[in-house]
């Protein structure tokens, strides 16, 4: 696909408005609480108040009689349903499988953690099944709860589920053969740099709660659940087939408008198949609309990692090996790809963008009784990531480096590149980025604004770092190996009107990224048609092929090439059916701008006489093509894609309360080809408040009972208007991916990934350049006791 | 049940409603207005932000039956009969100011709110007047631009 640099009003590169915000903007979404099913009956959970504990009676009876009430559920109701499975198993370093434990969907003899869902009361109205929630009598033992990782698989500690006989999910070594050699490497090195961190738990947050509306069809024995999903086919899968046993063919998901994801809305929930299977217990269409504070306790959480790292390095400060040791928190079940973000999006990341010959990762993941832990904007990469830019910057300091000097050092220039973690990079352009990022963020200003700073008494700082990350996930057979229990191609329908326009049914999905606009750009880019000619339908399985969703920044990666091989197939066709009206050979007819000609003639048909040659079959071919112009492809991608780039913050701290402002900020992202770069730089923009969210804000914090302190937006703190700057971004270096046909990377996460070891690093140096030179870590949030304690050290 | 009367986008609406009957959950469940959005249950979002008599007003935070005799306007009444958008919503689409849509609402309402108070704001006075409005996707930056746009100030255009 030819990339066209120049500004255009359409298709490929075009900043095209885009065509859901007029929905939005007017109030006229359809987000899944806006849906009202006739005679539908809501549902309220009664959730555990306590982090652990046995189960003795849970008695309905009185909250059975409240007025409204249909009926009340407990585990014993779902004695025929399967539990909540999970979609990956992660071999450990001795070649066991994973600890995997049942996850019932209502909590069966034991409670593992605050917001554990006991029962579900279902009533004519929200308000009736609330007030009946609470009469529910729940007798439970509290037992003691286990929220510390470390302390988890100490041989004393409380299990989390006793019949796993240890809160150990897996011990994963990567590469086990390659251990050895690391080790010796260590041995050898001039320079080791050790650092011991922790990637803060983080909540995501988006700010439309999940909900679900359970349907189902007496006459038929249909289902339909209609569900806030990132991959409304997947909760197909994994509900009909694993839980409660519905045929697909049965079973309609609709993912309709998604009030954002983040990740959290990949995974199947306990919630979606209550409803499912309430709505036919019940015969009345079953609502669940979350509260807030239900989220805070029921949404799976992200990050959640205590990490060593340690890094050698020879005396010009050539990388020799890495080595580290992460714990992972699982939480108290595993969510749905909770296994593989340590491991196989984490791990695999471990070398940057640098080329260090010796690595080895070693990650316990630990059962707690804590909501269980799975992907969140990024996914394993900013773990990786973190960890791996900080130990640089302080490596440098205790080397005396240029830190900008020492990543460049050891930068990978040649493509592909083959990591000693078991990915190759197809293409890359590290340099380019960071003389980029120099020149945007103005680093020349630098020491006149910290002048400026130091005026007011604040001590400025300037953090960089560099990402990678491998999205477009994934090449199935490779994550077949690596225990994934699905694939990961992508899928699309390219249905063309016999007028001309086209319809195209997407197996991925929106909730913010805009794709009804910029797939369609790529359509008007291929056929040369106006994007308004095209339609992106998505979200509902019965009318779009079977796919695997959006996440993994893998929408335009894999999506976006099922959509083109699609679309290339029904040009294929077309120009066939061009050639027969033009009376030429197909070899010699050209599309362009909407038209095929014959090359070299004056000889042209238009599109839409095309298509409509297609449905009113008289004059064509039908001894050769079947009439009619739809095509469905599935693309497998053959391998990752790696956006990377460089990331800088400046920021000032307030030597007297330690609170840290975000000045400055800026991005290069190399994404490869770019579709719409309006919608790229929000992307980032998002991540990078996400990502300061992570650095300077937000936590999710128990404590050692298990009871979750920040359950509210008054006690988490998400990122504000008045907490972040405008930021600088720039796309421009870019090196296409050299295995999709788009030449696209994906832009979803980076922000997210980039900007924590930034700001943190940026914090760092505001303290050194102030003289508290002891201060070479401070664990996220940064927030203002943390960062004033700090300085009272010195 | 409380019997209420109020002008919701200038159309007399009445009902009787529970004495805890929210104005959100009136706007959504009784007249069907679904523009105006619920995101917490702590009052801390703005996703739910209307005008209630021309203030900037979280009617996930205030009975129905306390709004009688109000004149409220939503998200639904903000465009041109015709469907044209107005100043600020269409800042905000030339301005990619929303992703996922679902805190949309609340912005643009509050920032009418801000304008008509403070019509050429400065960037700080857009932020500081947002605290009460979470969004997770954009990051505000083109929220921010969107509103200083609307409010006549020139700002380079992210659509192009
Ligand atoms: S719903 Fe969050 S402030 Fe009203
Ligand atoms: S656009 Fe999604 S929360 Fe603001």
């Amino acid at each position: 696909m030819p990339k066209d640099h120049a500004p255009k009003d359409r298709g490929i590169g075009a900043s095209s408005r885009r065509r859901e915000d007029v929905r939005f903007l007017t109030g006229t979404g359809r987000y899944t609480d806006d849906i009202n099913l006739h005679g539908q009956a809501h549902v309220a959970f009664v959730r555990s108040d306590v982090a652990h504990g046995r189960i003795n009676a849970v008695d309905t009876e009185a909250a059975a009689a409240m007025p409204g009430v249909l009926r009340v559920f407990t585990a014993a109701d779902f004695a025929s349903a399967g539990g909540i499975p999970c979609g990956w198993q992660v071999t450990d370093r001795h070649g066991a499988v994973m600890k995997e434990p049942k996850h019932p969907i209502l909590a069966d003899g034991k409670v593992r953690h605050v917001g554990d869902p006991i029962a579900a009361v279902v009533a004519e109205t929200y308000e009736q099944a609330r007030d009946a929630a609470e009469a529910v009598v729940v007798d439970i033992e509290e037992l003691p709860a286990v929220i510390d990782m470390k302390a988890a698989i100490e041989d004393d500690s409380p299990l989390v589920h006793d019949d796993l006989g240890t809160n150990l999910c897996y011990d994963w070594g990567f590469v086990e053969d390659n251990k050895a050699k690391v080790d010796a490497a260590f041995k050898a090195a001039h320079h080791v740099t050790t650092l011991e961190l922790v990637n803060n738990r983080l909540i995501p947050n988006a700010m439309e709660p999940r909900v679900a509306v359970g349907d189902y069809a007496f006459g038929t024995g249909d289902h339909t659940l209609y569900t806030t999903s990132q991959n409304p086919h997947v909760i197909r899968l994994l509900m009909g087939a694993f839980v409660l046993g519905i045929p697909e063919h049965k079973l309609r998901v609709v993912a309709p408008d998604v009030g954002g994801g983040f990740g959290s809305k990949i995974f199947h929930y306990a919630e979606e198949a209550f409803v499912t299977f309430a709505a036919k217990a019940l015969r009345r269409p079953v609502k669940w609309t979350c509260q807030r504070s239900e989220s805070f306790m029921s949404d799976a959480h992200g990050r959640d990692h205590v990490t060593k790292i340690e890094l050698a390095l020879d005396a010009e400060g050539h990388f020799q090996a890495i080595r580290t040791e992460t714990y992972a928190n699982m939480g108290a079940y595993l969510s749905t790809f909770a296994p593989s973000v340590p491991t196989w999006l984490h791990g695999t990341l471990m070398a940057g963008n640098y080329k260090t010959p010796n690595i080895y990762v070693n990650v316990k993941a630990v059962f707690t009784n804590t909501v269980p832990v799975d992907a969140y904007r990024g996914a394993g990469r900013p773990e990786a990531t973190y960890q791996l830019e900080r130990v640089i910057d302080m490596a440098a300091r205790e080397m005396g480096m240029d830190p900008i000097e020492l990543r460049r050092k050891n930068f990978v220039t040649e493509f592909p590149y083959e990591t000693p973690v078991a990915v190759v990079y197809d293409t890359g352009d590290y340099h380019a980025t960071m003389d980029k990022l120099i020149e945007i963020a103005d680093f020349a200003g630098f020491e006149a604004r910290r002048a400026e700073s130091a005026k007011k008494g604040l001590l400025r700082g300037l953090g960089i770092n560099c990402y990678i990350e491998a999205c477009g996930i994934a090449p199935s057979q490779l994550v077949g190996q690596l225990g994934a229990r699905a694939g990961l191609y992508e899928s699309a329908t390219v249905r063309v009107n016999a007028t001309g326009g086209v319809v195209v049914m997407t197996g991925s999905h929106s909730h913010g990224q805009g794709h009804e606009t910029s797939f369609a750009q790529v359509i008007s880019e291929m056929i040369g048609i106006q994007e308004d000619q095209v339609e992106i339908v998505h979200g509902d399985t019965a009318n779009t092929p079977m796919g695997m969703g959006t996440y993994g920044s893998r929408s335009i990666a894999v999506g976006g090439s099922a959509m083109v091989k699609a679309a290339t197939k029904v040009i294929d066709k077309a120009r066939k059916i061009a050639a027969h009206l033009l009376e030429a050979s197909d070899a010699d007819i050209e599309l362009k701008d909407g038209k095929f000609s014959v090359a070299g003639t004056d000889k042209s048909v238009e599109w839409g006489a095309v298509t409509l040659a297609a449905y009113v079959p008289h004059n064509y071919p039908l001894d050769q093509i079947e009439p009619g112009l739809e095509e469905t492809a599935f693309y497998d991608p053959s391998n990752f894609t790696y956006p990377a780039g460089a990331y800088a913050c400046e920021v000032e701290v307030d030597p007297d309360t330690g609170k840290v402002t975000v000045c400055r900020f800026a991005a290069t992202d190399d994404f490869g080809n770019i579709i719409n770069p309006m919608i790229v730089d929000g992307q980032v923009h998002g991540g990078i408040a996400q990502g300061i969210g992570q650095a300077l804000l937000e936590n999710a914090s128990y404590d050692a009972d298990g009871q979750l302190l920040s359950g509210s937006y008054m006690d988490y703190a998400m990122p504000r208007a008045d907490d972040v700057p405008f930021y600088t971004v720039d796309h421009s270096c870019q090196t296409p991916c050299t295995h999709n046909p788009l030449g696209v990377k994906g832009c979803g996460e980076a922000g997210a990934i980039g900007t924590p070891p930034a700001v943190v690093n940026a914090v760092v140096d505001a303290l050194q350049r102030a003289g508290h030179t002891h201060v070479t870590h401070i664990d996220m949030p940064l927030s203002p006791a943390r960062v004033w304690a700090a300085m009272q050290t010195n | 049940m409380t019997k209420v009367s109020m002008r919701v986008n200038g159309r007399p609406v009445s009902a009787e409603v529970e004495g805890r009957t929210l104005l959100v959950q009136f706007l959504r469940e009784g007249l069907g207005l679904t523009g105006t959005h619920v995101g917490c249950d702590t009052a801390q979002c703005g996703a739910c932000v209307v005008h209630v008599d021309g203030r900037a007003t979280k009617a996930c935070n205030v009975f129905a039956m306390d709004c009688d005799g109000a004149e409220v306007a939503t998200i639904e009444g903000m465009a041109a009969p015709d469907g044209t958008l107005s100043p600020i919503q269409q800042a905000f689409q030339d301005h990619h100011g929303l992703q996922c849509g679902f805190c949309t609402p609340g912005m643009v309402m509050s920032a009418a709110a801000l304008l008509d108070e403070n019509p050429r704001p400065t960037e700080a006075e857009v932020r500081e007047y947002l605290e009460g409005n979470i969004c997770r996707c954009t990051g505000y930056h083109n929220i921010v631009k969107a509103i200083l746009a609307a409010s006549g100030q020139p700002v380079a255009v992210a659509a192009e």
